[in-house]
């Protein structure tokens, strides 16, 4: 089929002009759009009042799409937990009888441990949570991996807040709509979390690689090795995440660099629970209020020193 | 069944039949608020492939303007920094409209073909520009170009019954 000549509208002026015209108007949109990309790339956070007010529609929307997969999801288990229920009590019970035991020299030990705590005089600093919601959506098309939680600033979230799972971290706040909050998580290109092993305290950096795998880094002076299974949690340098919070699991053996895997692979289906920020940054130094115009008020009297 | 309409019968209101290339585009675009948390690039990019697809197989269907409204949209959403499908989406259309000058005849494997160099070019690009050059996105980024391509037959096929749907009122 011969495509339409749109090129050339006819013999009537008022075709030509708007065909012209609308060739003229994309031009310079393009040419904006060229400007809004250099400007968003200069400043991630430029044009962040605008992606929340459409996550403010969106977010609803794709928060009761989640809601009716896990009403699906739900329906098997519980179809087979009812048939199962005769067996599985029997076997719960003899578990309960079997870690009665452990459960009571646990309690001592706990007792035990509080005492010696308080003996130390350990304060430990503990990030209070702000707000409980869920992920509902990421940027699933996109290189970015970015999640839009179901909470905002009305809330208490607000941007550089950490967020995390019930396994571990899951990411943290990067801007933060009046009800909808969007999350830069582990595996990102351009997250960093500071690190240390549990083992023995070698610090490092986990740095998301954009395919779901995160990078750890070592930054300790001696070569470090990290072997299949090395625990990371985060150090608290930094201010931002709350230490001992784990982070990833290592994979592979690697000298200086491994990869590793994150503990909490962020879903529709878990809460993702947002702390406030462990030291958050000193508030800015109060700038003097300009004088007012002489001409507006009178101006008080000087004194001689 | 819906009654044929007579020779000197009145023309049905069209007005909102212009409105479908731009809607499905946008709803195309919607898509990434399905609720997932993906740990790459998986979903393709719907909002382009029902752009390209209403673009090559019914010309007049958008205006040579109508991937800047449609592309800041796409950005708000895809999480992509601002003004990357605007500028790219509209790149793409340009070219498209070069090649329609050069080969003005073309059969469907062509029009598959430009659907691909311009998927290609816009996914590459957004790349680029969103994430730094040493992530290690390039794997799922080919995927994801891979089959966007192979989805392009089946968004002409959409294409081409929402514009029979249209055509036949």
């Amino acid at each position: 089929m011969a495509p339409p000549r749109n090129r050339r509208p006819g013999f009537s002026r008022r075709a030509q002009y708007s065909l012209f015209a609308g060739y003229v108007v994309a031009v310079a949109g393009s040419l904006v759009g060229a400007v809004l990309l250099a400007l968003s790339t200069l400043d991630p956070v430029a044009f962040a009042a605008l992606r929340a007010s459409v996550a403010e529609v969106s977010t609803p929307l794709s928060s009761g799409l989640a809601g009716v997969g896990r009403g699906i999801g739900a329906i098997p288990g519980g179809i087979g937990s009812y048939f199962a229920v005769h067996d599985q009590n029997a076997a719960l019970r003899k578990q309960l009888a079997a870690q009665h035991a452990l459960f009571l020299r646990a309690r001592s030990l706990s007792y035990e441990n509080r005492r010696l705590l308080a003996l130390l005089q350990v304060r430990e600093r503990i990030s209070e949570p702000v707000v409980t919601a869920r992920l509902v959506s990421s940027s699933a098309s996109s290189t970015r991996r970015v999640a839009v939680l179901n909470a905002g600033s009305w809330q208490g979230v607000a941007s550089g807040q950490p967020v995390r799972g019930p396994e571990g971290l899951i990411g943290r706040v990067l801007e933060a709509g009046p009800n909808s909050a969007r999350v830069l998580l582990l595996s990102d290109p351009e997250s960093v979390v500071p690190v240390r092993r549990t083992r023995d305290g070698v610090p490092a950096l986990a740095t998301g690689r954009g395919d779901g795998l995160i990078d750890v880094k070592s930054v300790a002076s001696a070569t470090t090795d990290f072997a299949p299974g090395d625990v990371f949690v985060t150090s608290g340098t930094g201010g931002i995440y709350p230490p001992d919070v784990p982070v990833v699991r290592v994979l592979r053996r690697g000298r200086d660099a491994a990869i590793a895997r994150a503990f909490t692979q962020a879903d529709t289906v878990d809460y993702a629970l947002v702390q406030r920020a462990f030291m958050p940054p000193a508030p800015p130094i109060p700038v003097p209020a300009p004088q007012p115009k002489a001409t507006a008020t009178p101006r008080p009297p000087k004194k001689k020193p | 069944m819906r009654q044929a309409r007579g020779p000197f019968d009145e023309v049905p209101d069209q007005s909102f039949r212009r409105f479908v290339p731009a809607i499905t585009v946008a709803i195309g675009s919607a898509l990434t608020l399905w609720p997932m948390v993906a740990s790459f690039p998986v979903l393709p990019p719907f909002g382009l492939l029902m752009l390209l697809g209403w673009r090559l197989t019914k010309p007049e269907s958008l205006r040579i303007w109508a991937p800047l409204p449609l592309g800041f949209f796409d950005d708000l959403l895809s999480g992509q920094p601002l003004g990357n499908a605007m500028l790219f989406w509209t790149l793409c259309l340009f070219m498209i409209d070069l090649i329609d000058q050069r080969i003005v005849y073309r059969d469907f494997w062509q029009d598959w073909l430009i659907a691909a160099g311009a998927i290609a070019f816009c996914l590459l690009l957004g790349r680029l520009v969103a994430s730094p050059i040493g992530a290690h996105v390039d794997t799922g980024l080919m995927l994801q170009i891979a089959v966007s391509i192979l989805l392009f037959p089946l968004v002409v096929r959409l294409c081409t019954l929402l514009g029979d749907d249209e055509e036949e009122m």
